[in-house]
């Protein structure tokens, strides 16, 4: 196991320069300093802005000492704020797309999980029809549908929920659903695919033949075996769920990374960009780690291949 | 032979002798079984016992889009406790879904038990709930199936997956549970039992995976186990060995057992009594020398005429003219007629059933019945 | 019960050359498929409203309906007999919108797959046939570039590079052929076991008609089913772009866009989201129910992934 796990970090290592170095020089061959946007600066600050960023050397020279200063974990001064430093800023901002979508992951699986395992008990009846159409809904109306109109119905209409921001406890609702809505749907869906391969297998046979009743045939028999699509989806799934979170925090208002990450684009806040792209990259290749190991864990097969 | 008091479950340990099987099935004479009185509780002296099991005119179709399949069509037979009977029947014969239909591990959408009776120490086993039958499978009546690879839950422990019907039916806690699936473990011969316990199906050879099949079926002394097709996904050298592991179980626990194949010759050496079945009834039934040697059943007599290794080298094989028929256009007579080397009109009209030929012998042939036909003896030896 | 006969009469090549015909044969187990697909009543009728719906968009650009012209004095006007779909804040047509939003919509997913079709089709096929250390080499490399957040590269570009329609296709398509490429392989390997391939090198035929008459054909059923269902994916894709203000620049517009635009003025104008809404969901629909009509139609004649 720590071997694959070393494995996959050294892979990983080259990836990210790679990525990082693609990501830089998009950003310098386009014209257009961060500061151009600006007002026009008086010549000796805007001079003494481009010494401070190492905007004056060479790009080649400008890269080694931003990867320099990330090696000892400094992402930088803000290009646009630079009072504030970018690692300052995603710490601001990450946690809260990090609760975005852990509420999401975590309604995403419940719900999903739970329609799924009931649909597969009783195939081709109102058990299955009916949470499967609704699944089929939430695949197919996007998340940019979905939200406004959660918006337009529970907050306006109704009022039950505010229409944005993040300051109660309640702004979470919406967007969380918004976000977890679609993985539930294809959760569901492969939920129920394969907990109804598991469930015609011969040993769901036998264990019901030694007695077990249902709910023990499917919890504790069914459930190893049928989720594992499930997790084999999850794992590039949750970095979509991340990217997702772009048009949620967008919808809603929220002041998480994904927003920042916007703007940074359009104000050329280079060092923002670049730190926020190895910030994502970094975790998305974790959480595929993680979610590797989660499936070989549930495999007791694939568990002893190392060996 | 004596009367032996009754004590529930340690009835079995208690009648080695009185129940001996002989080894050699085949030598048993037919009137010797009628002469072991099976003591129950309140009945002291008894020669017409109570069967352990008794099915009486089962009948289980399938419902599919091709029509009505009728898999089983007005089975029955008894078996008492300890004994041994043999299904033989070819694929589609109705043999396994007969057994799985007595413990409704038939999906009832398509399936559906259309009638019959499967009595049980008194109960009637098709018509209990799926609440009650959860309490005789695996508890009283346990089944071991075709292919061990299969028939194990990838995922789960060997231990977990023995102690289980302990847990379930006997509520034992979990390490007194592990002490007697150790102990289930090392008695079908496993060896290294406590090691290999925390293992997983996938790290047991075919063979190996069988015998935790049967320490897995046998460790809540159920009184009756149904073994299909057992050895069939095994290699030769493993059949054998399974089956004398069964054997051997069945001596020492005293558990009845079906023994359901297509193979006769696995058939042949273990059970007392035999079943033929084709077309989903039950065509033949005997001690099993009486069944190989005196067949009193075209088909029977036909199967046993093909069996490969009894024939004459060089000559072409024999096989049964035809093809099996289609269960869901089963007509009126005989399902066998088309095939059949003795078939008259008479044969393929009417009902048929099955009646007593010989000692303890029957056979559904309607001409077998009316002595008009007198099948050879097989020489087979 | 064991009486099995086995013929031993036939000989090598007699036999290859049987299972070479069998399998060229096997074409007509295309009509199977097809006519198990017809059966599939929710497919069909999927199928008839894209086609429908493929009709109104582009027919509507053969017409030359007026999507552009504005009306400002009437501003955003709810559903009504003249609009049926309602006016806009700059006072066009929603019903017009909709239809040219469609248009590129829907373009941009036939086109964005056809690019990913391409590319992983022949990808997954030369690593899947040829095995060995060149398959592990290009799934390693496809390996590699899975773990890129590409959503994150899509954006740069889109910022970077200006907003360039043909862009947005190439992009996409290129993002998508991974998937392609690994399910093609996976077919081809699986394929490559099967004895008619065995059969075909028997008799001598050369590399590429095996690739070409042989495997290709086997192949393609899971590529148009992933292709079906990838068709729906891009166009979220491109939806998503829009809805970031990074996808298609005026005076184009795509659901996307005019999602974006209903989405901003929902209290007020709610039909501006509603209808694009329901518009693009129904032809997601079409194509999801459309994919799996198909995967079901193709697959008891290849196993399932």
């Amino acid at each position: 196991m720590f071997r694959f796990i070393a494995i996959r970090i050294a892979q990983a290592i080259p990836v990210l320069l790679i990525i990082s170095v693609v990501t830089f020089a998009m950003i310098k061959s386009v014209p257009g300093g961060p500061f151009d946007k600006e007002k026009k600066v008086p010549e000796e600050v805007e001079r003494a802005l481009n010494e401070y960023y190492h905007l004056d050397e060479p790009f080649v020279n400008q890269y080694f000492i931003w990867l320099g200063n990330v090696m000892k974990g400094d992402l930088g001064p803000s290009t646009k704020y630079p009072n504030r430093s970018v690692n300052e800023i995603i710490g601001a901002a990450f946690p809260i797309s990090l609760q975005l979508g852990v509420m999401g992951i975590g309604i995403a699986l419940t719900l999903g999980l739970l329609a799924g395992v009931v649909a597969s008990m009783r195939p081709n009846t109102a058990q299955d029809y009916i949470p499967m159409s609704f699944a089929m809904i939430g695949i197919c109306v996007p998340r940019f549908v979905i939200g406004p109109l959660f918006m337009l119905m529970f907050a306006i209409q109704w009022e039950w929920f505010n229409a944005s921001g993040w300051f109660f406890w309640s702004d979470r609702v919406l967007p969380a659903l918004t976000l977890g809505i679609f993985y539930a749907a294809y959760v569901a869906r492969l939920t129920r695919g394969g907990m109804m391969e598991v469930l015609g297998q011969d040993y769901i046979r036998t264990a019901r033949a030694k007695g077990a009743g249902e709910a023990r045939v499917i919890l504790r028999h069914a459930l190893r075996g049928g989720i594992r699509p499930v997790v084999s989806y999850f794992g590039p799934a949750m970095a979509n769920l991340l990217a997702g979170s772009f048009i949620v925090e967008k919808i809603f208002a929220i002041p998480g990374l994904g927003t920042f990450f916007i703007t940074s684009i359009s104000n050329r806040d280079q060092t923002m960009i670049l730190g926020t792209v190895l910030f994502y990259s970094v975790l998305i290749i974790t959480l595929n780690l993680i979610a590797d190991i989660v499936l070989i864990w549930l495999n007791p097969k694939l568990r002893f291949d190392e060996q | 032979m004596s009367v032996i008091s009754d004590q529930k479950s340690e009835v079995r340990s208690q009648k080695p002798e009185a129940r001996s099987q002989k080894p050699e099935a085949r030598s048993q004479k037919p009137e010797a079984r009628s002469q072991k009185p099976e003591a129950r509780r309140q009945k002291p002296r008894n020669t017409n016992p109570v069967p352990l099991l008794s099915v009486q005119n089962l009948r289980t179709s399938f419902h599919t889009r091709n029509g009505i399949v009728r898999a089983v069509d007005g089975v029955s037979f008894d078996i008492e406790k300890g004994q041994t009977l043999g299904i033989v029947g070819e694929s589609g014969s109705g043999k396994s879904v007969t057994c799985y239909s007595l413990l409704g591990l038939i999906p009832q959408p398509p399936g559906k038990i259309e009638e019959g009776k499967a009595l049980f120490d008194g109960r009637d086993l098709l018509a209990m709930s799926e609440k009650e039958l959860r309490t005789v499978r695996g508890k009283r009546v346990s089944m071991i199936f075709q292919d061990p690879m299969t028939s194990l839950n990838p995922f789960m422990r060997i231990q977990d997956q023995i102690t289980e019907p302990l847990i379930i039916h006997d509520g034992i806690d979990k390490e007194t549970a592990t002490k007697r699936a150790i102990q289930a473990l090392e008695e079908v011969g496993v060896p290294d039992a406590p090691r290999r316990i925390r293992q997983y199906p996938h790290e047991f050879s075919g063979g190996m995976r069988q015998r935790v099949m049967i320490a897995m079926a046998l460790i809540t002394n159920p009184e009756l186990l149904i073994a299909d097709e057992p050895t069939t996904a095994l290699d030769v050298t493993v059949q054998a060995q399974v089956l004398e592991l069964i054997k051997e179980m069945q001596r020492k626990h005293g558990t009845a057992v079906i023994l359901i194949s297509h193979d006769l010759g696995v058939v042949a050496g273990f059970v007392d009594k035999v079943n033929v079945m084709y077309a989903g009834r039950v065509v033949e039934s005997g001690p099993t020398r009486e069944v190989y040697y005196h067949s009193k059943h075209p088909y029977n007599e036909a199967l046993q005429r093909s069996i490969p290794a009894l024939q004459t080298k060089g000559q072409e094989l024999y096989t049964i003219p035809g093809a099996p028929p289609d269960l869901a256009r089963l007509g009126a007579g005989c399902a066998f007629a088309p095939r059949c080397a003795y078939v008259q009109d008479a044969c393929r009209s009417g009902e048929l059933a099955l009646k007593g030929v010989a000692e303890n012998h029957e056979s559904a042939c309607r001409r077998v019945q009316d002595k008009e036909i007198q099948l050879s003896v097989n020489s087979n030896q | 019960m064991s009486s099995e006969m086995t013929d031993p009469n036939t000989t090598a090549p007699a036999s290859a050359a049987s299972l070479l015909e069998q399998a060229e044969k096997g074409q007509s187990l295309w009509e199977d498929s097809w006519h198990r697909l017809a059966k599939n009543k929710l497919a069909v009728a999927s199928g008839v409203m894209l086609a429908v719906i493929a009709l109104f968009c582009f027919g509507s650009w053969v017409i030359g309906l007026d999507t552009t012209t504005q009306n400002l004095d009437m501003g955003a006007q709810p559903p009504s007999l003249k609009h049926w779909m309602g006016t806009d804040v700059l006072g066009r047509d929603v019903f017009a919108r909709v239809l040219f939003g469609g248009r590129i919509s829907l373009m941009v997913g036939l086109l964005a797959t056809a690019v990913a079709m391409c590319i992983g089709v022949v990808y997954g096929t030369v690593s899947g046939y040829f095995g060995g250390k060149i398959d592990a080499l290009m799934m390693r490399f496809v390996d590699i570039l899975y773990t890129i957040p590409f959503i994150i590269f899509v954006i740069l570009l889109m910022v970077f590079f200006g907003r360039n329609i043909w862009l947005i296709f190439i992009a996409i398509g290129a993002v998508e052929w991974l998937t392609m490429a690994r399910i093609v392989r996976g077919q081809v390997l699986s394929i490559k076991k099967e004895e008619f391939v065995e059969a075909a090198r028997a008799l001598g035929l050369p590399q590429t008609r095996i690739i070409f008459r042989h495997m290709i054909p086997n192949v393609i059923g899971p590529v148009i089913v992933y292709a079906t269902l990838t068709v729906p994916a891009v166009m979220i894709f491109e939806a998503v772009l829009s809805f970031l203000g990074l996808g298609v620049q005026a005076p184009d517009t795509s659901w996307g866009v005019l999602i974006n635009e209903g989405a901003s003025a929902i209290e007020e104008y709610p039909w501006l989201l509603i209808f694009p809404g329901i518009a693009m969901s129904l032809t997601l629909f079409c194509l999801n129910f459309l994919g799996d009509g198909l995967r079901d139609a193709l697959d008891v004649r290849r196993s399932k992934d």
